[in-house]
């Protein structure tokens, strides 16, 4: 029953340190953690770890706060994707460090693309907006697919990369390129949930007409939550790119990695801070799992649909909003008693 | 002086004409109620003016400015504010973040400022304070009883402080002591300068509450003028009793 703009209630004093002494824990594990496990397999799965924890998080600005559930943001990680390789094939870009620097640029690729699907696709809403997306992320998959002179086609792009880097050390400037994009999509989701905007956009996913009828610049603020978690989606999917070093349209513009970032905020608690977190640290590591001991069967999918299931049916609302209810309500019956 | 003037206002719903040719003032700091049979067009009328539905011909002037073709959002921008029929809120926002949701004539600056944002909170606060839900400011909005509701909703609407304020049936499903209420807080706004226009079928509401009464019949205003007058129109009569 308690939101965010309450004044202090008596069980909130004394969170705050507490909050910032596990905040830092974490900060610090996250940090240290290709020191403590180097071995390319762990930090392999700590790379699409934290890259799920910021698709999650940026997704979770549109789907979450607005309430309108995107299963097409692959088309913006893909775009990304192939904006970062084409720029390092066609620009001659030395493989090293370098390529990290036009990651925002990648960003801000998916970022206009967000623009003009986000122009037609938000005149929709509900289901109609979900197939919408689905609709336009298979109509980039088709694009990379056709036109070969670009982007190789289906044969895939070659990314180059650096010699430099082997053995124990190659994934972890991967690592923490993902690392500062989910960090960066945290605080740009932190910031607008503390925000007028962001507020409006809650507004917008309660009752979209009421918002208009008290003055929210409904549609335009749709699109600018569109194009910021698009920009995000699209940086990540350009640091995925160069990692993998050779991408291929239906593994980049990809269903089930759209599908994946919906699950996680779900899972987690959708339009909460920590909710995508949660959601990609308890899936991403046993999708990895399944994939590895039941990948050529691809019978892992029936591992997520299974999770879907159990989502929608035990925790509709997501484990964190579930989780704060029953801290709650346990409170409340420790003050009666 | 008129701040809200309709003129030949005309919607079509298929081969239904909801509004036909309907043309009304609102008086500068008046309460005007807008009364009519039921079907008669009043909360089209509303739709029409908070720019929620498009006209098909006739005028619409704020302070005698054109604003039909407007949007609801800029409708609103420019100072009219409106309430709906069954109590509208956000749930899964608390009372006061409700209160913090209105946005006018805001900008990029507005929308991203702190500072306002503190103010804000504080004026949220009084108008909770003024319409006595104070005590409900941490409560999600669907936990609120339907009074809290309607309070709730009144208190927001007034947040960017509109000079025109549409209620459409503020007595709707209420008990007598909070319409007492209701009417209480209207008439305090009124006399800080808000201007009324009130849609309501509780008949005594309006003739206690309204200085100026329209009556709506099949789309057309038929009568206006002060309540008394207006109540023994013949023609109201035979609209509302179908003689």
């Amino acid at each position: 029953m308690r939101g965010n703009f309450l004044p202090r209630v008596r069980w909130r004093v004394g969170r705050g340190p507490l909050k910032l002494v596990g905040l830092l824990g974490l900060a610090i594990a996250a940090l240290l953690l290709p020191f403590v496990a180097p071995d390319p397999a762990t930090t392999n799965i700590a790379v699409f770890t934290v890259m799920y924890i910021g698709l999650a998080t940026a997704w979770n600005i549109m789907g979450g706060y607005t309430g309108y559930i995107s299963l097409g943001h692959a088309a913006f990680f893909g775009f990304g994707a192939y904006g970062l390789g084409l720029m390092l094939v066609h620009l001659n870009i030395t493989p090293g460090y370098a390529p990290f620097v036009l990651v925002p640029v990648a960003g801000l690729l998916s970022a206009l693309l967000a623009v003009g699907i986000g122009w037609i696709a938000l005149r929709t809403r509900a289901a109609t907006f979900v197939i919408v997306t689905i609709a336009f992320m298979f109509m980039m998959q088709l694009l990379a697919e056709n036109l070969v002179k670009v982007t190789g086609g289906g044969g895939g792009l070659g990314l180059p990369y650096s010699h430099d880097w082997g053995g124990d050390f190659f994934n972890t400037p991967y690592y923490y390129a993902m690392l500062l994009l989910a960090v960066l999509g945290l605080f740009v989701s932190w910031w607008i949930r503390r925000s007028k905007f962001g507020l409006g956009l809650l507004a917008i996913r309660d009752d979209e007409d009421k918002a208009l009828a008290v003055g929210v610049p409904t549609r335009a603020f749709k699109l600018t939550a569109f194009v910021i978690s698009a920009a995000l989606v699209g940086m990540i999917g350009g640091v995925y790119a160069y990692y993998v070093t050779y991408i291929y349209p239906q593994f980049v513009f990809d269903p089930l990695i759209g599908i994946s970032m919906v699950l996680m905020a779900f899972l987690g608690g959708l339009g909460t801070l920590s909710g995508p977190v949660i959601g990609a640290v308890l899936l991403e590591p046993a999708q990895l799992e399944f994939a590895y001991r039941l990948g050529a069967s691809r019978l892992y999918l029936v591992f997520y649909s299974a999770v879907f299931l159990l989502v929608i049916l035990l925790l509709p609302r997501g484990i964190v909003p579930s989780a704060a209810e029953l801290l709650n309500r346990r409170r409340a019956r420790t003050v009666v008693s | 002086m008129s701040l809200l003037e309709i003129s030949a206002l005309t919607k079509r719903f298929g081969g239904v004409i909801a509004v036909d040719g309907c043309s009304l003032s609102v008086a500068d700091r008046s309460i005007t109620g807008l009364i009519g049979p039921n079907g008669s067009g009043k909360t089209t009328v509303f739709n029409l003016v908070t720019g929620f539905i498009p006209r098909d011909s006739g005028e619409v002037r704020f302070k005698s400015r054109p604003i039909a073709g407007l949007g609801p959002d800029r409708i609103y921008g420019l100072g009219i504010g409106r309430t709906f029929q069954l109590a509208r809120i956000f749930p899964r926002l608390t009372a006061l973040e409700n209160m913090l949701v209105p946005v006018r004539r805001a900008g990029l600056r507005a929308v991203l400022s702190h500072g306002q944002w503190r103010h804000e909170r504080e004026r949220a606060m009084e108008m909770l304070d003024f319409v006595e839900i104070a005590h409900v400011a941490g409560t999600l909005g669907g936990a609120l009883s339907y009074g809290q509701r309607k309070l709730l909703e009144l208190a927001a609407v007034m947040m960017a402080a509109p000079e025109l304020v549409l209620l459409d049936e503020p007595a709707g499903g209420v008990n007598p002591a909070l319409l007492e209420r209701i009417s209480e807080h209207i008439r305090k706004l009124n006399r800080q300068g808000v201007t009324f226009l009130l849609v309501e079928h509780n008949m005594s509401f309006v003739m206690n509450l309204c200085d100026e009464v329209v009556v709506l019949h099949q789309g057309k205003a038929i009568a206006s003028g002060k309540p008394k007058a207006v109540r023994e129109n013949p023609a109201v009569l035979d609209a509302y009793l179908g003689t």
